[in-house]
């Protein structure tokens, strides 16, 4: 079908060049609007396309085998469900490696979990449920039949809807098997890494933008470090990476204790500081100079004047500028795997120097998986990530029409 | 009135300290900028330095063999470069077309309050990161490809679903900036061309287009830089082993996909695999800035002056 | 009138003033009397704007200028060495075109720069009789804390001219301070003006002829960048020396 779609699409195209030898203007002109406005319709549906692809594969039947079956663990006649919490815990105790529940505990105490909690690592430990195929959302509507076909004809085989984004998804940790899967540790990584890059770029970034648009005077220096920074924002995110496991992992090993928390976010720092320059500057440019002079005029000194004029006039577009900075450095990968992010972290980060992951190398390496299933979670991270992307994006967006809107009404 | 030594002296300078050392830290913030460009340019070139500096490795060699396997001590740049460049003009024959017609749409004949909603989305969409390109290229564009071409053509790893897919994450960069040259075009000149008789179309593409075209020659060197530039959707799609071929439809790994499959493994320090990192870095670096400095250069050279 | 021997308070000595290489004034000489009201007029873009911002040093902070000769307040050149311009523009308050409040309250508006100034006592206080000096006391007793920016272009102007002197200057500059003005608030400021001359030196540029004829003492007349004319209001206007003066004022150019 898809076969069809293009052949015509390329017969179309065809057609409409043949056009291109019309003498006359108005049919000319109205072929070119419409190739304008095709063109317009591609951007839309290749946006369109990709967000339905990954809702596609966020959700859908999946079919599933036991090691163990539930009657082996429960005997013939109890519902698993029905057990209580000490019921639940003990057939645990039974069934696992004592090293697992004890890490397990170690953890979370075991009396303090969820009944639901308990059930899903019963599931993931004692019955071992493992995936045998996925379906995507498109073909668990339109191909119920040869789904169920395909279940029945397996022996001992479960059949759900499932969705791989939820809340534990949420909230677990990484697993080995991706039914178990959560982005917990990735998250947190993501956030730590914002943060500490955020620490290091936004005071430097805007003293910057306060020296070379207040302080600095039109000589030679002044305009070999502006064309710097407009060269600093053009260079490609891996060289970053390059550059903060050449200082921040070998040279400071010392400071950042090598692949650590540390050195990412501040490799992440190196790779906004221009752009959050570069954005404050337009921020200060934009604050009209018969405020300056009038501060100047009642005899105020150039600190003064920033200080207590000209940052208050423009900290709003700073921070539209600080945002979109951030939903760039959440999405970054290339620099995080240079400088070194686990293949495989179970723990939370608890600090400046731990090991780490990050929501987009999870999904980078899951994507790279030829497992089915791992695509499906990869899609579950990448709705989260987008999430907080246009959320973010939104949000600058917004702020930045208060501005201007507040700016007009004055 | 005042006395008039006391008047005299308090016109003095005396700027308190704490403003000298303020601007001091405010100068030294900007320094620091210059500073993250010499370390780029020094710590790259110490570690590409060893590269070349070891026995099975020769400058002539990287520049002109045409295999890089590292196994069998093979050094040769040119397949990588190679499809980089395949990838990123695979990217910018995609992106250009459609995006200079977009941006020729959204300034000259879209509405102001469609261009508001057109707009935003155009950002959402330079706002997905490139790793989820990655996934929509090897999950969702190599299988149609392959469903369009047959599997026997088109290798699962393939040059051409890279440079598609590259092809769409620079077309908001295109579509932008095209826009705001044309946009920048002042009216005047599209009256001028109006009030002698020329239909909207004329007008465009033969005032408007030609006066913004030092800022759209810009976006489209800008957006051929991003393209090189590319990691992750390379590294998820364009395949893992270096090969030297002018087929897009065959794998065949670029400079950016080897750099971050090998840092992404372990590797000690001072072997032939991490200098390689470095000299491809330095590579990589002087040609990301001598296109950046060509489009800063076009801007400043050919920017009619307006006002 | 005054005596003509009364203390000279500013002096300008052979002011020269450049935009790179453009020369914009060329070798001032003029004497301003203490209080009184000394008016700049002349067609646009001869420089009286420039000549003014030369007093209290704002044009430092444009970059291309160069200044030669000298200003004097009080026999003190304010351009030789070693003199700080912030300091300068503490003894020397300014009005500009277009009213210019900052985006505080109307109270912030003065006691922030009787702060900076290191101005002690009541700000209460302060703030109420440089605001009744100014005219504006009786409109905003009752509003204080209220935007600067939500009162009208009259008003905020005369907040202006009470920030300007509530840092207490010797002398106060205007820059066309009416010129954005509707013709009420024109003659209040104009009314303010020769009330505040019994205790500062005023000069005021304007592109209004028949202002300066309203308000002004003494006139200097500028013409591309030069002092063609300059001397008591009347002579100048009824009995001009030089024959383009004569040509300004009747309206043969402008």
């Amino acid at each position: 079908m898809i076969k069809l779609l293009f052949r015509s699409l390329f017969r179309f195209l065809a057609y409409l060049l043949s056009f291109f030898q019309i003498k006359n203007k108005k049919i000319r002109e109205l072929v070119y609007i419409i190739v304008f406005q095709l063109c317009l319709v591609f951007t839309f549906l290749t946006l369109l396309t990709l967000i339905l692809r990954v809702i596609d594969e966020s959700f859908g039947f999946v079919l599933t085998k036991n090691t163990k079956q539930v009657s082996e663990v429960f005997g013939e006649t109890t519902d698993p469900n029905s057990l209580t919490k000490t019921q639940l815990i003990n057939v645990m105790k039974d069934n696992m490696r004592r090293g697992t529940v004890r890490t397990l505990d170690t953890e979370k105490p075991l009396a303090q979990r969820t009944e639901e909690n308990l059930l899903d690592l019963i599931n993931e430990f004692v019955l071992e449920e493992r995936v045998i195929k996925t379906w995507s959302l498109y073909e668990s509507i339109f191909t119920l039949h040869s789904i169920r076909r395909i279940h029945e004809s397996t022996p001992h085989s479960q059949l759900k809807f499932r969705n791989w984004i939820n809340l534990t998804f949420l909230i677990n940790k990484q697993s080995s098997f991706p039914e178990f899967t959560g982005i917990r540790s990735a998250l947190l990584g993501s956030v730590f890494i914002v943060c500490i890059a955020l620490a290091f770029s936004l005071p430097l970034g805007v003293a910057s933008a306060v020296y070379l648009e207040e302080y600095a005077t039109k000589n030679r220096l002044n305009s070999i470090i502006q064309t710097n920074i407009y060269n600093l924002t053009g260079i490609p995110s891996i060289l970053y990476g390059i550059l903060g496991l050449a200082i921040f992992v070998r040279l400071l090993l010392p400071l950042t204790q090598g692949r650590t928390i540390l050195s990412a976010g501040l490799t992440l720092g190196l790779l906004c500081l221009p752009i959050i320059i570069i954005n404050s500057q337009e921020a200060i440019k934009a604050v009209p100079n018969s405020l300056r002079n009038s501060s100047y005029g009642v005899g105020a000194t150039k600190w003064q004047t920033v200080w207590h004029h000209v940052l208050p006039g423009s900290y709003e577009r700073i921070l539209t500028g600080v945002i979109l900075a951030i939903s760039r450095a959440i999405g970054e990968t290339a620099p995080l795997v240079v400088v070194g992010a686990a293949t495989f972290i179970t723990t939370d980060p608890t600090g400046l120097f731990s090991k780490f992951t990050a929501l987009p190398i999870q999904i980078y390496q899951w994507t790279a998986r030829p497992q089915e299933s791992y695509h499906h979670v990869a899609a579950a991270a990448i709705i989260i990530l987008l999430f907080l992307i246009i959320s973010l994006n939104s949000t600058a967006i917004i702020l930045r029409k208060r501005v201007s809107q507040r700016k007009i009404e004055q | 009135m005042k006395n008039r030594s006391v008047v005299h002296n308090s016109f003095l300078i005396n700027t308190p300290i704490h403003e000298k050392i303020i601007q001091s830290l405010l100068f030294l913030s900007a320094l620091f900028s210059i500073v993250i460009t010499v370390f780029f340019v020094v710590l790259l070139s110490k570690d590409a330095l060893l590269f070349v500096q070891d026995k099975t490795t020769s400058l002539r060699g990287f520049f002109f063999t045409t295999s890089w396997q590292p196994s069998i001590q093979q050094y040769g740049v040119l397949p990588l470069l190679n499809a980089t460049m395949m990838t990123s003009i695979i990217a910018i024959a995609l992106a250009t077309p459609v995006g200079l017609c977009v941006a020729i749409y959204l300034s000259e004949y879209a509405s102001t309050k469609f261009r508001n909603i057109v707009k935003p989305i155009i950002e959402i969409l330079a706002g997905i990161p490139s790793v989820v390109y990655g996934y929509f290229a090897v999950l969702t564009v190599t299988p149609v490809l392959q469903a369009l071409l047959g599997p026997e053509v088109i290798e699962i790893y393939n040059n051409l679903s890279a440079g598609l897919v590259i092809g769409i994450l620079i077309l908001p960069i295109i579509i932008t900036i095209g826009e705001d040259a044309l946009h920048a075009v002042p009216k005047s000149l599209r009256m001028g061309a109006l009030a002698m008789g020329a239909t909207k179309l004329e007008c465009t593409l033969s005032v408007v287009f030609p006066a913004a075209l030092s800022g759209i020659s810009a976006a489209i060197i800008i957006a051929f830089s991003r393209a090189v530039g590319e990691t992750m959707i390379v590294a998820l799609a364009a395949g893992a082993g270096s090969n030297f071929t002018f087929n897009p439809l065959k794998a065949a790994e670029t400079l950016t996909g080897y750099i971050v499959r090998i840092s992404g493994g372990d590797i000690s320090y001072n072997t032939i695999d991490y200098t390689s990192i470095f000299i491809l870095g330095l590579l990589l670096f002087f040609i990301t800035l001598g296109l950046n400095m060509i489009s800063q250069a076009i801007t400043k050279r050919y920017q009619e002056k307006y006002d | 009138m005054k005596d003509s021997t009364s203390q000279f308070s500013i002096r300008t000595k052979h002011l020269s003033l450049f935009y790179d290489d453009a020369r914009a004034l060329k070798n001032i000489n003029l004497s301003f009397h203490e209080k009184q009201v000394s008016a700049l007029i002349g067609p646009s873009g001869c420089g009286k704007s420039t000549f003014l911002r030369c007093i209290n040093r704002m044009n430092d902070l444009i970059q291309s200028v160069r200044i030669e000769g000298s200003v004097l307040l009080d026999d003190f050149d304010i351009y030789q060495a070693g003199v700080d311009p912030v300091k300068v523009r503490q003894h020397v308050g300014m009005v500009f075109q277009k009213p210019n409040p900052f985006p505080k309250s109307i109270y912030d508006n003065l006691a922030w720069g009787m702060k900076i100034n290191g101005i002690t006592g009541d700000y209460d206080e302060l703030v109420e009789h440089n605001l009744k000096k100014a005219g504006l006391w009786e409109e905003v007793k009752n509003k204080l804390k209220s935007s600067a920016l939500s009162l009208s272009g009259g008003q905020q102007q005369r907040l202006c001219i009470a920030r300007a002197i509530a840092i207490n200057p010797q002398i106060i500059l205007m820059d066309e301070p009416t010129s954005a003005l509707d013709p009420i608030s024109t003659t209040i400021i104009e009314n303010l003006i020769e009330e505040l001359k019994q205790n500062y030196t005023i000069i005021i540029v304007t592109h209004n002829m028949q202002q300066a004829g309203r308000i002004a003492d003494f006139t200097s007349f500028f013409l591309l960048g030069e002092v063609i004319e300059h001397g008591p209001t009347s002579q100048l206007f009824y009995n001009p020396e030089n024959k383009k003066t004569e040509a300004y004022i009747t309206g043969r150019f402008g």
